[in-house]
């Protein structure tokens, strides 16, 4: 295909020819940015997380006697153990995603002076099934560590902790964990085992070094266990919630308790980021189809300015399909300049979002990605006007003349 | 001639209604979205407390130890209970109050009610005059409750419904975390958004139902909600909330006069002097006085998902204007003919500019309806979002205002450069061509 003369063609149609590549550059721009926005939230909505979450149902329990939490909360999980289908109760002092961070700055020296900052977690006996988490190395608390450990000021009084493989990690890079020495406010516990990674409790503001640093310590019953992490079968969960809820209330008149399944505070946690996700789906859908129809309207309309020269072009000797042929690769040149320009622009505005939105540098597969992307849409929009453009009949050049 | 404008506009849209109707449709959505985000923004920025934000100041001072201390840092955001109490009882400026935020159980006196949590400020007396608080019911405590940490309580006018059924509740007992208090008062209808006072508990929407003077509060053993920032040892052995290491208090001062502030920086810095040499302070005098606004655009109150959405939909905006360019552009070349007959006819180029503006301009008028509608259905979904801010999303008459002066502007923009060029063709070769 010769395209000299489409460039010519071009050259005297210049406003229309920069509109539409304009039109594509302005769609490549937003819609990179756009998609790469939705496959870095989609990813947060999906980090997967070391514990059973398919099982978990939390309960929580607020206003009650914290003195008398030692034979209380014995009580409440004898209880939730006998309610049909749970097959383990424990008490907790928070969840992953429970969004109300209780963060530690640890160090591995006693006078070390970088610190790491991770979640802390207080679960009483059974609490490892309870959850269900994944033993990696070592072992899990035993009866005694439960029965011997408590906390005061939000300070353990155990000598023991679990920490978790990526804490592992960012703690003593390239060494065994295990036995390793935890130091915070001039106390310290040992590394008894190493769970696989759990998510910290506010994981989308704590970095990628922080998503999932979590530390447990035993703990006998306390005032600050305000969970109660109830596991079942996924089927029974929600008949589980509605059950527990009654019996704790029962048990402590005056109490204020909530049940929910651990998916829902999931869904709960990240639901600003899902609803981020909706808007940018349809930013992304209202831009394609204007920028579609901006299309169809200018080529129609240059279609029908050239109706006599398509006609000519016919009688001469050219086939529809000539005709066709050249809408199809004038809209491809067009693209191709708007893809060029909208890449720079995309790679602009990512930057930019780099320095004010705490956004990652963008993959470089975005740029052959987008670009194909629209050039089908070019393609696409072009495709009607061009077929009535071919549908033009010689005849056209004998007339009106 | 406006008029006969507005008619050959009326009739040229008419002629192709659906080149007429994506113009309309891009203008609508661009506008949409646009003002669906600007206004959920323009709440979310909006001023708390107008007519008194600029004489109120938060106080930052500096009492860390000097591990981690780099110069020209920001001092911490909370102050500690000494310094608190010290700052207060110099009552340096003409309001001050020191406060917190809280959780406490309430025992309704239904008992058709379960009992709840409800939010709560444990504040000094200076509180209510200081932000211009209105009572529906009752009064407020004094400085001498705050002394004899009186065991009473100030509703707000949601939890007087809650409980009492909206009536005057003044005089009676409530239960509270296992203790008993005094109804003194009941709010009127006041809720500043942004949350500005105190921004360790959710920015926007927070509804506090209860209020009582922060020396009860700790005297009765209530925990405190909100940020807890500790130094050195702050964390170890001793009550966390009234150690000498943790900042967990907001306190607000009102100052009418710029001189006014600048002596209470003063005071501030000498404070700061003071305690040094005192061996309590360890860093240089390190203050800060915001007032409302400064202190909410330091703390980035807005979050920045809004600040992202509004970039998008402008984006989207331009795309959609862009677009709308070159439809009109195709409309405008298309109607060379007529234009030509009119030139010739005797009308000047300045004539037609204005009539294919004027075109434009209902182009942007039918957008903007639509785009009204749109974003009234944008912002009702973002009410039923699951979002601490969602309720508020409601246009007001400024933001319709913009709404019409955006689309059409928008419109009009979009036909300046289509008209321009449908104006300048020659008219004679135009019409020879026909």
């Amino acid at each position: 295909m010769e395209i000299r003369p489409i460039f010519s063609s071009l050259r005297r149609h210049r406003i229309p020819a920069l509109l539409i590549v304009l039109e594509i550059a302005l769609a490549c721009a937003v819609l990179c940015n756009a998609v790469f926005m939705i496959g870095q939230r989609m990813a947060n909505i999906h980090w997967p997380n070391g514990i059973d979450e398919a099982g978990i149902s939390v309960i929580t329990v607020n206003g009650t006697d914290a003195k008398l939490a030692a034979s209380n909360i014995p009580r409440d999980l004898a209880a939730l153990r006998g309610v049909a289908g749970v097959t383990a109760a424990a008490a907790v002092t928070s969840m992953p995603l429970d969004q109300s961070p209780a963060l530690t700055g640890f160090t591995t020296t006693p006078d070390g002076k970088t610190t790491v900052n991770t979640s802390v977690y207080f679960m009483g006996r059974g609490g490892e099934q309870a959850l269900g988490l994944h033993l990696l190395q070592g072992r899990f608390f035993n009866a005694e560590e439960y029965a011997d450990s408590g906390l005061k000021d939000f300070q353990s009084t155990a000598h023991v902790a679990l920490v978790t493989a990526s804490d592992a990690k960012r703690l003593w890079p390239g060494k065994d964990a295990l036995g390793k020495q935890l130091y915070a406010n001039g106390k310290s516990w040992t590394v008894v085992g190493v769970v696989s990674d759990v998510l910290a409790m506010d994981p989308t503001t704590s970095g990628p070094g922080g998503r999932y640093s979590s530390v447990f310590y035993p703990s006998q019953p306390d005032g600050m266990m305000g969970n109660y992490v109830v596991r079942s079968a996924p089927q029974d969960r929600d008949r589980i919630v509605r059950e527990a809820v009654q019996t704790i209330s029962a048990l402590n008149p005056g109490a204020v308790v909530e049940g929910k399944t651990y998916a829902r505070m999931r869904s709960d946690y990240f639901a600003n980021t899902s609803s981020m996700v909706w808007m940018l789906v349809l930013v992304c859908a209202v831009m394609l189809a204007v920028t579609v129809f901006g299309i169809v309207g200018l080529t129609s309309f240059w279609v029908g300015q050239r109706r006599r020269q398509i006609g000519i072009r016919r009688a001469v000797g050219a086939t529809r399909g000539h005709i066709l042929h050249y809408f199809q690769t004038e809209n491809f040149l067009l693209s191709t300049g708007g893809v060029v320009v909208g890449m720079l622009l995309a790679f602009g505005i990512n930057l930019y979002l780099m320095q004010h939105y705490a956004m990652t540098r963008m993959p470089w597969y975005y740029l052959p990605g987008g670009a194909v992307a629209l050039w089908l849409i070019g393609q696409l929009a072009v495709l009607g006007p061009a077929l009535r453009a071919a549908a033009v009949p010689p005849v056209v050049a004998t007339r009106s003349v | 001639m406006f008029g006969y404008y507005l008619d050959l506009a009326l009739r040229s849209l008419r002629r192709n209604k659906v080149l007429t109707g994506l113009m309309v449709l891009a203008i609508a959505l661009g506008i949409g979205a646009s003002m669906t985000t600007l206004t959920v923004l323009h709440v979310l920025s909006g001023n708390p407390i107008p007519g008194k934000s600029a004489q109120l100041y938060h106080v930052q001072i500096d009492p860390r130890d000097s591990f981690g201390y780099r110069p020209g840092m920001e001092p911490m955001d909370q102050v500690s209970w000494i310094d608190g109490m010290n700052l207060l009882h110099a009552q340096g400026a003409q309001q001050q109050a020191l406060m917190t935020g809280g959780r406490v159980a309430i025992q309704p006196p239904r008992t058709t009610l379960d009992p709840f949590f409800e939010a709560a400020r444990y504040t000094s007396a200076g509180f209510f005059p200081m932000f211009d608080v209105p009572f529906q019911y009752g009064r407020a405590w004094t400085a001498k409750d705050d002394q004899d940490r009186a065991r009473l309580v100030v509703l707000s006018h949601v939890l007087n419904d809650k409980l009492f059924g909206g009536k005057n509740s003044v005089g009676k007992m409530l239960r509270l975390g296992g203790h008993d208090f005094l109804i003194i008062g009941v709010l009127g209808d006041w809720r500043p958004n942004p949350h500005f006072y105190d921004l360790n508990v959710q920015s926007y929407n927070e509804d506090e139902g209860v209020y009582m003077p922060l020396t009860t509060s700790q005297d009765a053993g209530f925990d405190h909600d909100g940020g807890t920032d500790c130094w050195g040892n702050g964390a170890d052995g001793k009550d966390m909330t009234r150690n000498d290491h943790c900042a967990w208090l907001q306190f607000w001062v009102q100052l009418d006069t710029p001189a006014k502030a600048t002596a209470y920086k003063q005071f501030l810095i000498r404070y700061s002097e003071e305690q040094k040499s005192l061996g309590r302070f360890q860093r240089p005098p390190n203050v800060r006085l915001r007032n409302v606004m400064q202190w909410l655009d330091y703390n980035q109150v807005v979050p920045s998902n809004v600040r992202l959405q509004t970039w998008l939909a402008f984006g989207l905006l331009l795309v959609c204007l862009v677009n709308t360019v070159g439809l009109m552009l195709a409309k405008f070349m298309r109607r060379q003919g007529e234009l030509s007959v009119r030139r010739a006819m005797g009308a000047s180029r300045r004539m037609l500019f204005t009539q294919l503006l004027v075109e434009s301009g209902m182009v942007g008028l039918a957008g903007g309806i639509g785009g009204l509608l749109l974003a009234l259905m944008g912002l009702w979904v973002v009410r039923h979002r699951p979002a601490e801010y969602a309720s508020l999303a409601h246009l007001d008459p400024a933001m319709l205002l913009i709404t019409f002066v955006l689309a059409i502007g928008a419109s009009l923009l979009a036909g300046l450069l289509p008209a321009w060029r449908a104006c300048h063709i020659a008219p004679a070769s135009a019409l020879k061509s026909q």
